[in-house]
């Protein structure tokens, strides 16, 4: 490494192979208390169907398990090693007493199935966190159901649906900015609804001219990210409402991004007619290496009909329960009612922060993406000079000269101690960086990520190849995923 | 704010030099007639020990120390106490989606275990590396099934799950697919001759669950020859999969969906749960979510990577598999930790157990209550039926500090006054001799009125 890096230091870590490669007949990790009831023999109750073997599953010891799994965990990077700035993916501190609350014993064990009477508990988390998220969101009424962002939309578009089904047409088409995350598209399409590509502006806007000639009768919402994958706030946004709502078509909020406005400005204020939200994104939930996640839906009073059933009451002798008598309800989308651990945790969070601690998190939040901003001027190209709100996004324009692209200037990033940022997104801008640092990064933390892009900025000049072949530090090197995906091991056989 | 790691003088000193003149410009491009002018009329910023006691009222107020025979798709199970010390790892706990293999081996290789013993254990070839829960698992395999075969109807059982049928008839509705539902016979079972009958040539599957919603196990060799026969697939659901160690997987099946929250997971008022899909090789290419694959780095060592992500979202959009992105992983690993502590012999003997208490909870019922479905097999729950409300008998149990069975009213008019019950190696033997006997008294006192039935069921 020709620059040192102050963030990190290599260190030895542990090799540890399959835990089948550990087993051996006779180890246990596991011991049952006696039986209080007469054995009994599973040939004779289960017939036919009783199960002879159970092929390779694993017989190993309890210290083995923590050892592998402890060994394995140290190969990770996590929020809680350093800045994680994936863009778009609010990697923000996950607070411990979230966990806590959590795993207390009548919430963690609580059956989905008890008499309401002795859910009172449980139902007072989940009214007490859809109170704060409405007032958070300035909607009308929400659905906690949805186990996370992907699925939040889906259970948006379906109400999108209901609606305009309620009128007599269920319409065909679903605007998307060509600057939207994946899962926009495929959930239209989930839907039955036909994707509408819509441009942006030089800007990284929605071009409303061009969405005012696109919208028709024909559309039934246009899912905006606001800010959008630029990190931009769309200005013109109550324009975009009155354009949607001119012709009876919905503006649905996907608030992937919603760490830029909690506290500060709320989309029920600005027109939106539904969203989403992802309490493992802006609320403090642990992403645990993919999920879960969790993603309610916010809707104005017109599409409360249409919430997923059930929903929580207040039952006429003051308790809670669940309303199931939902005749415009669009369904269920999930077994019984949503990723209740991870509202828990959100609770607890906002409870953490308050209205004051709401507004400053928002505040540092776009705070230190400017920060970043600025520090990193110059060393990389800025696509989009418009105003940053919580994340920024480069381009590798400069780097591409030498050959260098966002993927290794990420895979370099690792060897100066930071989880790369989101490359190659948005898709309009080629050779994304796309930088979020959240509200969880001190000035310092932020100043050493700023040294190590700089740095690798200069490596680019100065040695390309020893950015194209990061990272040089790590347990394995690049990995041949070409190979991975043209002849898939997909699980583990004996030799 | 505790959670903030800056001084009022680092965000002078970062105003100053990105030349702000204060926190507004930054918020300048929000339309001043939007912006919040007020604080969020949300409860105050609370200490520490104010939530925990905020939360641990909730959790008196939740059932805490009853004894419950509650299963219908969450089973309460020991749960070791190292999953919670392993999953509670910064390292993985505040990991993100593996997307940078290098430095997510951690996550990457637990998946690739977690992929191979859901594989051994259903008896397929292949198994991802989670979906949202056993619900929407359910659905997805169905829908895969309607790519693969390219057919737009699709036949379930009355037995699978009455809130996993409403989830596939949520998401069917706009795909264009039609349902038909097959009743259960004497048994328990899928009605065979039923089932014969409502398979036509433009069915893409049948989707059944096994152990059932009953708790009755299926003849899937059976289910499966009629299905193939026919060019329609089998999707076998299995909500309790603690079932697995004792009973013969659906190795017959062309898509296993799974909810696998017995597995570690705690019960948590519902979710999160970690559902599963597994399948045969042939059909990966079509299956929903992410899948982990071995590969080699540059040096020849051997390492994991996500892989064949053409199939999602990201890359697809509209024509991903499917729109999941975020799945269970968390979950996956609590489950992953609990098959490898109890392996090849402790789940058999786990099975054993649940299937000890069940049978002679059963045995105890059938003294003052019909069990229903008797001649074919069950795991570790049946269905009684009472000449008393079984409303009234849980209001009952409920002064005992018991939680009684499900009443299936609501899902099962049909059956009367029927409860499934659940007994798992939790249950013991004198919670089961306690709701026996309040069983009983109940059936032998008079009606209890109305006022006091209590709709326990949603």
């Amino acid at each position: 490494m020709k620059h040192m890096t102050r963030k990190a230091t290599r260190h030895v870590s542990q090799n540890e192979g399959l835990i089948f490669e550990k087993s051996s007949v006779g180890k246990a990790a596991w011991k049952l208390p006696p039986l209080d009831v007469p054995e009994v023999d599973a040939n004779q109750l289960l017939g036919d169907s009783v199960r002879k073997d159970l092929g390779n599953m694993p017989e190993v010891s309890e210290i083995e398990i923590i050892r592998h799994f402890t060994r394995l965990s140290t190969w990770n990077y996590a929020i809680d090693l350093g800045m994680y700035p994936l863009g778009s993916c609010t990697m923000k501190y996950n607070p411990r007493v979230n966990e806590a609350v959590a795993r207390l014993d009548g919430l963690a064990n609580g059956h989905p199935y008890q008499p309401e009477k002795i859910s009172q508990g449980a139902l007072r988390i989940l009214k007490t966190l859809s109170e704060c998220l409405i007032e958070i969101t300035g909607m009308d009424a929400i659905t906690l159901q949805p186990a996370a962002g992907a699925h939040g939309e889906l259970t948006g578009l379906l109400m999108v649906r209901a609606h305009h089904h309620s009128k007599g047409h269920p319409r065909k088409k679903i605007l998307i900015p060509d600057s939207a995350h994946g899962t926009n598209p495929a959930t239209a399409a989930t839907v039955g609804y036909a994707v509408e590509n819509l441009r942006s502006n030089s800007q990284g806007m929605v071009d409303t001219t061009a969405l005012a000639a696109q919208m028709n009768e024909d559309v039934a919402a246009l899912m905006l990210t606001n800010p959008n994958t630029l990190g931009v706030f769309e200005q013109e946004i109550h324009k975009i409402a009155d354009i949607m709502h001119a012709k009876g078509g919905l503006l649905y909020m996907d608030g992937a991004n919603m760490n830029a406005l909690v506290g500060k400005v709320r989309p029920g204020d600005f027109g939106v007619d539904l969203m989403h939200l992802n309490l493992h994104k802006t609320f403090s939930t642990p992403h645990g290496g993919g999920g879960p996640g969790s993603g309610p839906v916010a809707v104005k009073q017109f599409l409360e009909p249409f919430l997923p059933k059930p929903v929580v009451i207040t039952k006429p002798d003051g308790t809670l329960g669940f309303e199931y008598n939902r005749p415009q309800s669009v369904g269920r989308v999930r077994a019984f009612y949503g990723n209740f651990g991870m509202f828990v945790r959100a609770l607890a969070y906002i409870f953490a922060n308050g209205p004051d601690g709401l507004r400053q998190t928002t505040e540092d939040a776009v705070l230190n993406a400017n920060y970043i901003r600025k520090g990193l001027d110059g060393a990389y190209d800025l696509p989009y000079a418009t105003p940053s709100m919580h994340e920024v996004v480069f381009s590798d324009k400069l780097q591409a000269k030498q050959g260098v692209r966002t993927m290794d200037i990420a895979k370099r990033l690792i060897d100066y101690g930071f989880h790369p940022y989101t490359t190659a997104f948005p898709l309009i801008v080629p050779g994304a960086l796309m930088i979020e640092p959240t509200e969880s990064e001190s000035k310092e933390e932020m100043d050493l990520f700023i040294e190590a892009m700089r740095s690798i900025a200069d490596e680019v000049n100065e040695d390309p190849q020893l950015v194209l072949e990061a990272p040089h530090s790590t347990r394995v090197s690049r990995l041949d995923e070409v190979t991975a995906a043209r002849k898939p091991i997909l699980r583990w056989k004996p030799q | 704010m505790r959670y903030l790691p800056k001084s009022p003088a680092d965000r002078e000193a970062i105003l100053k030099s990105i030349g702000a003149r204060s926190i507004d410009d930054l918020f300048a491009p929000i339309p001043t007639e939007y912006r919040l002018n007020r604080d969020l009329q949300i409860p105050r910023q609370m200490a520490e020990s104010e939530i925990v006691d905020w939360f641990r009222e909730r959790s008196r107020e939740n059932g805490d120390a009853y004894t419950s025979f509650l299963g219908a798709g969450a089973y309460f199970h020991y749960r070791p106490v190292i999953i919670d010390a392993l999953v509670s790892r910064g390292e993985f706990l505040t990991a993100y989606t593996p997307y940078q293999a290098e430095i997510s081996q951690g996550t990457l290789q637990s998946i690739f275990e977690f992929q191979t013993m859901i594989s051994e254990l259903t008896g397929m070839e292949v198994a991802n590396a989670s979906m949202y829960d056993g619900s929407t698992a359910a659905t997805e395999a169905v829908m895969m099934a309607v790519r693969l075969t390219g057919r737009h109807s699709v036949v379930i059982a009355r037995s699978l799950h009455p809130e996993y049928q409403e989830v596939l008839s949520t998401y069917a509705r706009h795909q264009g697919l039609a349902l038909t539902t097959v009743g259960f016979a004497d048994n328990g079972r899928i009605d065979l001759k039923e089932l014969q009958q409502a398979i036509t040539p433009q069915t893409a599957c049948v989707l059944i669950q096994s152990p059932n919603f009953f708790g009755t196990i299926e003849d899937h060799a059976t289910i499966a020859e009629i299905a193939h026969k026919n060019g329609a697939m089998l999707v076998v659901s299995i909500a309790e999969v603690v079932s697995l160690g004792i009973v013969e997987p659906p190795r017959q099946a062309d898509i296993v969906a799974m909810e696998a929250q017995s597995f570690g997971v705690p019960l948590g008022f519902g979710g999160p749960y970690c559902g599963v899909i597994a399948t045969r090789e042939q059909y990966v290419r079509q299956m929903p979510g992410r899948l982990v694959g071995q590969t080699t780095d540059r040096n020849g060592k051997r390492g994991f990577v996500l892989t064949l992500a053409t199939r999602e979202q990201h890359i697809r959009r509209e024509k991903a598999t499917s729109n999941i992105c975020t799945n269970q992983a968390l979950v996956a690993l609590m489950v992953n930790i609990f098959m490898t502590v109890y392996g090849k012999v402790g789940l058999r003997e786990l099975a054993k157990q649940n299937l000890a208490k069940t049978t002679y909870a059963s045995k105890e019922f059938s003294r003052h209550a019909k069990v229903l479905f008797p001649g074919a097999p069950r795991f570790n729950e049946f269905v009684i039926q009472t000449s008393a409300d079984p409303y009234a008998i849980n209001n009952r149990l409920l002064e005992h500090k018991i939680i009684g069975g499900l009443p299936l009213k609501k899902f099962y008019p049909e059956l009367g006054n029927a409860a499934l019950w659940c007994c798992t190696e939790m249950t013991s033997r004198s919670a089961i001799d306690v709701a026996v006997r309040t069983a009983g008294e109940a059936r032998a006192s008079s009606r209890v009125p109305e006022a006091d039935v209590e709709e326990v069921v949603r």
